[in-house]
């Protein structure tokens, strides 16, 4: 494993290596590098099962962190590739042509986080939200709970007292006075 | 140097061309999300010509509950009643992995008796999915028997659930360090007891069932997953070992106690639906197998907590894990990001059918026939809610 790093470390200048389990090492890359890294450890390291792709929102250092987990089967291994990029102008290399399964995450992505993928496909259909007229809702911004009370606030609503407004529902010209 | 998937440049993962509709020769239908012939809420948006499907399109977001956005306004211990939620035929493999990622960031080891009754629940839980897997592989293709026999019976497995965690569905019963109470007296003999009836089902089911000439003449060649779409599609699970690729994280990198459990890796080679179809009966009765095991061997004295901290102001220090476990779908993950605070910073749950609903799925259907497309997609063992968190 640590061979495989310090090759990276030469040919792709990974920084903040760290062995979280035995099973997972997570590294970052750089943007510009993520894209032929990856498919270098599909091709030729064995990482040829892609688990997932995941964004992590740092609000507060102005970054998405895309994280690409990537497994081995023969070393029973994981990697944790982590790219970050601009949250104002997020966009990333896609990786639509190495596994079929990622057009899905990064239509996911773009949904919830805004992140683009120029070129994926379908990436600017709805995925999960329909009509959707807000920011990115899993960006750390995005405030649930007043979306809701815009939304789905219960400030205007008011109750009645049962027996009386469905006498005037089913008798308006009498004053629902009916027995 | 070792070539592994430079050959997937021969796999064409482009989207089809779209087809002339005004043409009058092709039809657009859509199937779903309201149609006993899809798992869950999601709909397929089909193209045909004839009754051949030429092009399949995946729509989800039917159910979407923004899990994954919620837990992170909670604090750790909310949220352990949050992700059961997540996925109803097999809520146990939720609990599990989040109470296992939240021990593993903060260094917590559960005991080793609960780590067995963690064992024997997800067991049970397994055996309840594919009882009701088996009814519904069935119901797809018109044989009505079967899913009476198999959903009534996954009831008696609800019946043991009820009376070891207090619940049928959502059990909240493997908390973060361990499991919340002991196991009922006499409930080892009950459990024996329902397996032994599991048995002789499975037994009626594979005369009934995969021994019918219907079932047999429709999913013999449906749904093709040859071994190289394995990898470049994110397979797992029983349709990558239908497929003869021998995969099983229970075995690959065993958790809880699943290494001093003798079991094997059951494969297949037919790699469709009847091949899938019968590898999840047999690693039904593995499962029943498995769970008298654990009958037998698991220590009957000792904690079920470890020592906790007060989980009402508990802050888990800086980290990042992946754990997983073998669901019956295939491996289930939970990615877990934590900040030093009392609320973690980012949960992604990783569900297998994020992979078999959507891009396999789109795949197969092309070329499939109308009036097999449930069969198809029930024989994915797809599971909407998974990919909508």
């Amino acid at each position: 494993m640590s061979a495989l790093l310090d090759r990276l470390q030469q040919k792709f200048g990974i920084t903040d290596i760290t062995e979280r389990h035995a099973y997972l090492t997570t590294f970052k890359v750089e943007k510009s590098r993520a894209e032929t890294l990856i498919r270098e450890l599909r091709d030729l390291e064995g990482y040829t099962h892609l688990n997932f792709i995941t964004c992590i929102d740092y609000i507060e250092d102005g970054i998405f962190s895309l994280v690409y987990m990537l497994q081995n089967f023969e070393l029973n291994n994981m990697l944790g590739v982590h790219v970050e990029i601009d949250r104002e102008n997020a966009e990333m290399t896609s990786i639509h042509t190495l596994w079929a399964q990622a057009w899905a995450y990064q239509r996911e992505l773009r949904e919830m986080y805004g992140v683009r993928f120029p070129g994926s496909p379908r990436l600017d259909e709805n995925f999960c939200l329909e009509g959707w007229d807000d920011i990115p809702p899993m960006r750390r911004d995005f405030d649930t709970a007043a979306y809701s009370t815009e939304h789905f606030g219960h400030l205007d609503r008011t109750s009645e007292e049962p027996r009386q407004y469905m006498k005037v529902q089913f008798y308006p010209n009498r004053g629902g006075d009916e027995q | 140097m070792k070539q592994y998937m430079g050959h997937s440049a021969s796999l064409d993962f482009s989207q089809p061309e779209p087809v002339d509709l005004t043409s009058g020769r092709y039809v657009k239908l859509w199937q779903g999300p309201q149609h006993p012939g899809i798992t869950g809420n999601m709909s397929l948006e089909l193209t045909l010509d004839g009754d051949t499907i030429i092009e399949c399109k995946t729509h989800v977001g039917y159910l979407h509950r923004g899990f994954e956005k919620l837990m992170e306004g909670r604090n750790y211990i909310q949220n352990f009643t949050v992700v059961c939620r997540i996925a109803v035929p097999e809520p146990a493999f939720n609990e599990y992995l989040y109470a296992a990622g939240l021990e593993n960031l903060s260094g917590i080891v559960a005991p080793e008796r609960a780590q067995w009754i963690r064992t024997l629940n997800l067991e049970m839980m397994r055996l309840a999915s594919f009882l009701m897997w088996i009814g519904g592989q069935s119901g797809a293709f018109g044989l009505y028997t079967v899913p009476n026999w198999t959903v009534a019976y996954r009831d008696y497995v609800l019946d043991l659930f009820e009376e070891m965690t207090g619940a049928r569905i959502y059990h909240m019963y493997m908390v973060p360090g361990g499991v919340r109470f002991d196991l009922p007296k006499g409930f080892d003999q009950r459990v024996l007891e329902v397996m032994d009836g599991a048995e002789k089902l499975l037994d009626q089911i594979e005369r009934v069932m995969y021994n019918n000439v219907v079932f047999k003449a429709r999913s013999k060649g449906l749904g093709v997953i040859p071994p190289d779409m394995i990898d470049p599609y994110g397979i797992v699970g029983p349709n990558a070992r239908g497929s003869g690729i021998a995969r099983d994280l229970r075995k690959d990198e065993p958790y809880l106690v699943y290494d001093q459990l003798d079991f094997d890796i059951i494969t297949g080679t037919g790699a469709d639906a009847y091949e899938r179809a019968f590898l999840r009966l047999q690693e039904t009765r593995q499962s029943i197998d498995l769970i008298r095991q654990v009958i037998d061997r698991m220590p009957r004295q000792g904690p079920l907590q470890a020592d906790m901290p007060n989980v009402l102001h508990w802050k888990i220090p800086p980290g990042e894990t992946y754990v997983k476990a073998e669901c019956t779908r295939g491996e289930y993950g939970y990615f877990m990001v934590t900040d030093g605070t009392e609320k973690i910073r980012r949960v992604c749950v990783r569900g297998p059918s994020y992979s078999h609903a959507l891009a396999v799925m789109e795949k197969l259907a092309v070329g499939t026939n109308i009036a097999d497309i449930a069969g198809l997609m029930v024989s994915l063992h797809t599971y909407p809610p998974e990919i909508e968190r």
